[in-house]
């Protein structure tokens, strides 16, 4: 067979591909401390499937940027921030996160949401000794020197949530997810802890991430009869969800829901009046009354819109930009090794969801919040822990024996 | 394993029957007839969501949603004689063509959609007569269920009417058994091509409409029914109706029924390997058509 004219020149193409791949690798990465500016990569989903979520983090990450700059910058350095676009996809989140260290030369990236998109982003922080700061809950079970998790491990949502529920005397639970490795897993510790205290899972079942038939699902639960279901969907099949436990005649006063991964943003989305009543566990709400909260709510609704929900992760975003120039001041450098360390030891500082820390693990101290959703679309507070939490990656129930040393 | 439990989920099964079928008619229509595979059919199911939405905004109350039906079926088939004129004709000619064309029209649909309404999506609520449930012996009927079953048997019924009794039917026919035999006898085959994807393009508009009822109302809806819509033609016997049909049912029981024993997940799952198997033994599926443009 012979080659056409085209196909040759796309075997050069790829051949060209293969030299450069090498050479791109090459390059040194330092932090780009240049003159008077500092670069940082912002890597969330700005298009695809999270983009709904993703984007209000990037714009809370931004916001602490601009303030930082409008107060002098970080050791006199005004933050440059490169904002690159993760697409929902884990292997662009990896692409982007090489070239945000390798070719912007960033001292640090702020940014993921999906687990998917943390583990792929991993590897690229740890050959490189880079600091990724990652703001969303997530099921704990990994642990690494190149993250800050400032988003809750599960004994600062999910462990909390299930407390609150055994204190309202529920005594059956019915667990159902999206099928990835967040809901398995917080499931997995659930189910530990469930039968440790004697109580009963009815039932565990997976949909596939934006699945939409709960016809099946519904029928067991309705079979099962638990006092109450937990939920760890994500995205859009929340919204045929309750649509057809609704359709079902189970609307949240019949059959209680606790949620993990709705916060104002999708209750507004999914039309409050849809969720009404249901219970969701985070770290933040944005009823919080502090002055804190109300500098931050006013300040990105100013800037944003002024009908702008806040959420959880958005607040961890912001928080970390905060966390990270405290961090750079203290150690008096932006190698990032010298900045993790000394975010580990910059002990408590106030965030618009009031005091936290970052413990030795690199995970944050902070407290836990029950809420449960009005017809506003806004969440009435109705638990909180006594105290802030320390963070625990490995469940000693489900993972024994496992410590996060670093 | 209760009684009750198999009850429900065989009307669950059929509930997911009606809705295979509302979402893979129009596919089969205008596979069966222009051999043309439509990538962008998943954007007019979408587009027929937000039609609902748009209709209930003018129109709320208890019977918007009857109102947007029509609309949706005319809002799409709109859509669906804009692609039909603008590129499908102009690549009919190499269908791969047509395939690559139509994916491109489906990305710019819901991009165009995520533009003007948001990545969010929007919310359209059922009214309160379709928010109940009737109960049968211990078995939930929810009421939005039996009506989107009421609605594919009325489609159903009418498409086969329309293609059994009318002129139209008659040169559909005429078309889908021997193109060139029909053309030569006059019959203007491409305004029948324009007609019959316009047909298929109001049924998604209106399965949207159902859809909307049952779950979200995003720019990417459109995505989670086009793989199991073409399972269903593929199975169903390429382009016949009675095939559709049946192999809607099949697939609608199988996977609900799989249900009882496994998560969705796996479900989902055991329905590929079923359709896999089932073609390797029966490749012209259920109720193939007979039509000439299958010999070339």
């Amino acid at each position: 067979m012979a080659f056409s004219p085209s196909s040759r020149k796309s075997a050069l193409l790829v051949a060209a591909a293969l030299v450069a791949l090498p050479l791109g690798a090459c390059h040194k990465s330092g932090p780009a401390v240049s003159g008077n500016s500092v670069t940082v990569g912002v890597l969330q989903s700005l298009t695809g499937t999270m983009a709904i979520s993703e984007i209000t983090v990037k714009n809370a990450e931004l916001l602490a940027i601009e303030e930082i700059n409008a107060k002098g910058g970080v050791m006199g350095k005004e933050i440059a921030p490169v904002v690159e676009d993760g697409a929902s996809d884990p292997s662009t989140f990896a692409q982007k996160a090489a070239k945000l260290v390798e070719s912007d030369h960033a001292a640090t990236v702020f940014g993921g949401w999906t687990s998917a998109s943390r583990k792929a982003m991993l590897p690229v922080f740890e050959r490189t000794h880079n600091l990724l700061w990652y703001p969303v809950q997530f099921e704990g079970n990994e642990c690494s020197p190149a993250i800050m998790y400032s988003g809750a491990q599960p004994n600062q949502q999910a462990l909390p949530a299930f407390d609150w529920a055994v204190k309202q005397g529920f005594k059956t639970f019915y667990l159902v997810g999206s099928d990835y490795v967040y809901p398995r897993t917080a499931n997995l510790i659930l189910k530990k802890h469930i039968e440790q205290g004697g109580l009963k899972v009815l039932g565990e079942d997976y949909v596939p991430l934006g699945g939409t038939d709960f016809s099946g699902i519904i029928a067991k639960i309705q079979q099962a009869k638990p006092a109450i279901v937990i939920n760890t969907l994500n995205g859009d099949s929340n919204v045929a969800f309750f649509k057809q436990l609704q359709a079902a005649g189970l609307s949240t006063k019949v059959l209680p829901v606790m949620s993990f991964s709705i916060g104002e943003q999708e209750a507004k989305a999914m039309g409050a009046a849809l969720v009404e009543g249901s219970y969701a566990s985070w770290n933040y709400f944005q009823s919080l009354s502090s002055p804190d909260n109300a500098a931050f709510v006013a300040a990105y609704r100013k800037k944003y819109g002024a009908d702008a929900a806040i959420t959880d992760p958005m607040i961890h975003g912001y928080l970390d930009v905060y966390a990270w120039k405290a961090a750079v001041e203290k150690a008096g450098s932006f190698d990032p090794q010298a900045v993790r360390k000394a975010a580990a030891a910059l002990g408590a500082f106030d965030t618009p969801m009031g005091k936290v820390s970052f413990a030795t693990n690199q995970s944050l101290v902070q407290k836990a919040y029950i809420g449960k959703l009005k017809a506003d679309g806004q969440f009435e507070i109705i638990s909180s822990s006594p105290a802030e939490i320390q963070p625990e990656p490995y469940d000693p129930l489900a993972f024994p024996g496992k410590t996060c040393k670093l | 394993m209760s009684g009750i439990l198999v009850a429900t989920q065989l009307f669950n099964g059929l509930s997911l029957a009606s809705i295979y079928l509302l979402a893979a008619l129009g596919l089969a229509l205008s596979f069966g007839l222009m051999r043309v595979i439509n990538m962008a059919h998943g954007e007019l199911l979408m587009l027929g969501g937000y039609f609902a939405w748009g209709t209930l905004g003018l129109v709320p109350g208890p019977l918007g949603i009857l109102v947007a039906l029509p609309v949706a079926f005319l809002g799409s088939a709109a859509v669906g004689a804009v692609i039909e004129t603008t590129l499908i004709r102009r690549l009919s000619a190499r269908p791969l063509d047509t395939l690559l064309g139509t994916w491109g029209v489906s990305l710019i649909l819901q991009q165009a959609a995520r533009d003007l309404f948001g990545a969010i999506g929007v919310e359209v609520r059922a009214p309160d007569w379709l928010s109940g449930a009737w109960t049968l012996g211990g078995v939930t009927l929810p009421s939005a269920r039996l009506f989107i079953m009421l609605v594919a048997l009325a489609v159903l019924g009418a498409l086969a009417l329309l293609l059994r009794r009318s002129r139209l039917g008659l040169l559909v026919r005429a078309v889908n058994q021997d193109r060139m035999m029909a053309s030569a006898c006059g019959i203007d085959a491409g305004r029948v091509d324009l007609a019959v994807f316009c047909l298929g393009s109001g049924i998604a508009g209106m399965a949207g409409v159902m859809l909307a009822l049952l779950g979200p109302v995003t720019p990417n809806v459109g995505q989670g029914y086009i793989v199991p819509a073409f399972l269903v033609v593929v199975m169903g016997g390429l382009g016949s109706i009675l095939g559709t049909t049946v192999a809607a049912l099949i697939l609608g029981l199988f996977l609900a029924l799989s249900q009882i024993f496994v998560d969705v997940s796996i479900a989902q799952m055991l329905m590929l390997v079923f359709v896999i198997v089932f073609i390797q033994f029966r490749p012209q599926g259920v109720a193939p058509a007979r039509t000439r443009a299958l010999d070339a």
